[in-house]
């Protein structure tokens, strides 16, 4: 589904990614983790298209076509979906309102017709049920005095509509408690298929108690240092990153 | 690469203002010039009865003593009064039974504006009094009205059959000598609507009169006057398109809202008239004069959305001389290209625990000038006055402005005024967080100033909400760079 080959990215000219290779195939759970600055959050960026990333070398394909000439909605389109380490508040638009106009959006670019307001209502429904999000919550405007839990949780919602293909989690973890983790996590689970794939980022494992990854990448100054499967991960919470 | 925004503005800015068409109808036009004989011209071609001839000279005479306003912060070429037609009127004429006897030119114009007559008539109960050029052609729905005893009309007719209501409350609110724009309105005011809405009724539909700049190089003088007897009630929607002109036009309404003894009003409005291309060529310049006169526990409430216009000069203000009476004020401005405004309100309180609420939200992109003027003036007997004003503005891009100037003047030490303003950019981070969900920057752009406007949004009815989003999001197309 995603094939990253030999990938340089620059941003304002300093080299953040310096050759990254990586494929994710359809029913796989990949996880990326790395110290800070390690460059997880520009490769997050980068496949989801945000213009303020230079490839310079290198090529992204998705679902077999090279995406980089695609601008971030039309990646969307295509079925990627990033999860916010920092979702932006944008006041005044509900929750409902947002994930209507996105859905919309999204059908509209495919050729296909708006989804009729019940059907919409009744999904909304279902997935705010997935995540135990309560109604009122829908109507308030988007991120705006969300707590860090709620907008992580407001995040996966969004996916839970969308429905993506591939959908990468920015350091979903951070800033939610143990509740809020069981409960984002168990959404997680609850949606990935078998043609669907997910690309967890993070800092600590502690999310991949919950959703436990095919695949661990580490990442080290801009390279993938070491790859293996979830007990890399337990590996290195043990040893810390100075171990790779 | 990918198509960024600086593409999109682009071809955006290549777009030609999308209600710019005329309609090809004979019309009867008056020669340039405005002096006596034009005015006493223009009243008796209305078959006005001397007492208006005589009001509108001595409005003249007034104008001709007076100065164009220097203080609100645009720039402009001042109009030349002298090469100004003030009168013209389709040729047709304008009395019809039914549609089918209306022009099909101007049924095909509405058609294009999305407003067609029929389409109005079958939708949600609006009655539509439609001012193109001057002239009343088409009004429905008066029979409905004329059981309530609620009079609906141009303000010429209203002139001819009911001078008595006219002769009261013309000028009461806006006196003839208010200002230059006024004075001149005064003068030359070509028609308008009239509404009167007796003791105790509510109106059941929601008023609506579309106006349209159509011939060239004719100014428009609108006049309108609502008058909500005691205990009444009525909702007054008014909309305007424009068609594309190089030439500046003039655009000088005056609307007197008088709200008696527990009666309520609501204004609301849409306004688009053209505002000039790109380079800032051409364009309305839309100087208005509105205000609302509130008796005792009576309430006005204006809504505004102005997006057109190359100049807005436009104060919509409440007079709150009754006890309890409430006045408010919800605006939406914008501004795009070189698009100005200086827009605002003002709130005068004089009766005793009078309240009043402002909230203006001036969005400015481009290379536009957008102001806010508000005054709060709280008279020595109004105590307990009350006040709560809150402006917002939006800013895109880097070569926009955004201006406020509140005016504050509290004579009765029992007044509580409150004044809240923030200023924000739509922020690039909001826009690609848009995109990743696969909204494109146009209507992430669109989703955004609708938040940022929803509160005044909501005060709109229905079918004017719609309206209004379209509209906003046209008006700011290409807009972020």
């Amino acid at each position: 589904m995603l094939k990253i080959e030999n990938l340089h990215v620059s941003v304002d000219g300093k080299k953040i990614l310096k050759g990254i290779n990586l494929e994710v195939k359809k029913g796989e759970i990949h996880a990326i983790m790395g110290p800070n600055g390690s460059g997880k959050s520009t490769l997050s960026s980068v496949i989801s298209g945000h213009e303020d990333y230079e490839i310079t070398k290198g090529d992204i394909y998705f679902k077999d076509e090279n995406i980089e000439d695609l601008s971030a909605d039309e990646r969307a389109h295509k079925g990627i979906f990033m999860s916010f380490q920092y979702p932006i508040e944008i006041p005044g638009v509900s929750v409902t309102n947002f994930i209507k106009t996105a859905i919309n959006s999204n059908l509209k670019a495919r050729g296909l017709d708006e989804m009729p307001a019940n059907k919409m209502l009744s999904k909304i429904r279902e997935k705010a049920n997935l995540l135990e999000i309560d109604s009122k919550f829908l109507s308030r405007s988007l991120n705006e005095g969300f707590s860090g839990g709620e907008k992580k949780r407001n995040e996966i919602f969004q996916m839970a509509m969308l429905e993506p293909s591939l959908s990468i989690l920015d350091e979903t973890d951070s800033g939610l408690d143990i509740d809020a983790l069981r409960i984002v996590a168990n959404g997680v689970n609850k949606l990935r298929t078998d043609d669907n794939a997910t690309v967890i980022i993070t800092h600590y494992q502690r999310l991949l108690d919950y959703i436990v990854p095919d695949y661990v990448h580490v990442l080290q100054d801009g390279k993938i240092a070491k790859s293996g499967d979830k007990n890399l991960a337990l590996e290195l919470e043990e040893k810390g990153y100075d171990w790779i | 690469m990918a198509y960024t925004e600086e593409e999109l503005k682009k071809e955006l800015e290549q777009q030609e203002y999308q209600y710019g068409f005329t309609t090809d109808i004979d019309a009867e036009t008056f020669p340039v010039g405005l002096n006596k004989e034009i005015v006493k011209k223009i009243s008796a071609k209305k078959n006005e009865p001397s007492w208006m001839t005589e009001w509108r000279l001595s409005a003249f005479e007034a104008w001709e003593k007076m100065e164009e306003p220097e203080w609100p912060n645009v720039k402009y070429k001042k109009p030349d009064f002298q090469k100004i037609s003030y009168y013209s009127a389709p040729k047709t004429d304008p009395k019809y039974e039914s549609l089918d006897e209306v022009d099909p030119e101007l049924l095909k114009t509405f058609d294009k504006l999305g407003i067609s007559l029929e389409e109005q008539k079958k939708l949600a109960g609006v009655a539509v009094d439609i001012v193109m050029d001057s002239v009343s052609v088409a009004t429905t729905f008066k029979d409905t009205l004329a059981e309530k005893g609620i009079i609906f009309c141009s303000i010429s007719e209203a002139i001819q059959n009911h001078p008595e209501l006219v002769k009261k409350y013309l000028g009461t609110v806006i006196p003839k000598k208010d200002n230059y724009y006024a004075a001149l309105n005064s003068a030359v005011f070509s028609d308008g609507s009239f509404c009167y809405i007796p003791k105790g009724v509510k109106c059941p539909m929601e008023l609506s009169t579309y106006f349209r700049i159509n011939q060239a190089g004719t100014g428009q003088f609108e006049r309108t006057l609502v008058i909500a007897d005691k205990g009444s009630y009525v909702s007054y929607l008014e909309g305007c398109t424009a068609p594309s002109r190089d030439e500046n036009q003039l655009h000088a309404a005056v609307v007197e809202l008088v709200a008696l003894d527990d009666a309520e009003i609501k204004y609301s409005t849409v306004q688009n008239w053209y505002p000039g291309n790109k380079q800032g060529k051409g364009g309305v310049y839309n100087f208005v004069t509105k205000r609302g006169l509130c008796h005792t526990n009576s309430k006005i409430s204006w809504t505004q959305v102005e997006t057109g216009s190359a100049v807005t000069w436009k104060y919509p203000s409440c007079i709150l001389k009754g006890d309890n009476s409430i006045g408010e004020f919800y605006s939406i401005a914008v501004t795009n290209n070189y698009q100005q405004a200086d827009t605002g309100t003002k709130m005068i309180h004089l009766g005793k625990n009078t309240k009043s609420t402002i909230i203006s939200k001036g969005i400015s992109a481009g290379k536009s000038q957008n102001s806010y003027r508000g005054l709060v003036r709280i008279g020595n007997n109004a105590e307990n006055a009350r006040n709560f004003s809150q402006c917002d503005s939006l800013l895109m891009g880097n070569s926009c402005g955004a201006h406020t100037f509140p005016y504050i003047e509290a004579k009765n030490k029992t007044a509580q005024i409150e004044h809240e303003a923030t200023t924000s950019k739509i922020g690039e981070d909001q826009i690609f967080y848009c995109n990743q969900r696969g909204i494109d920057t146009e209507k992430a752009i669109a989703l955004i100033v609708n938040g940022f406007s929803k509160e005044v949004l909501n005060k709109l009815p229905m079918e004017f909400a719609v309206e209004a989003q379209k509209l906003l999001e046209i008006s700011l197309e290409g807009s972020v760079g």
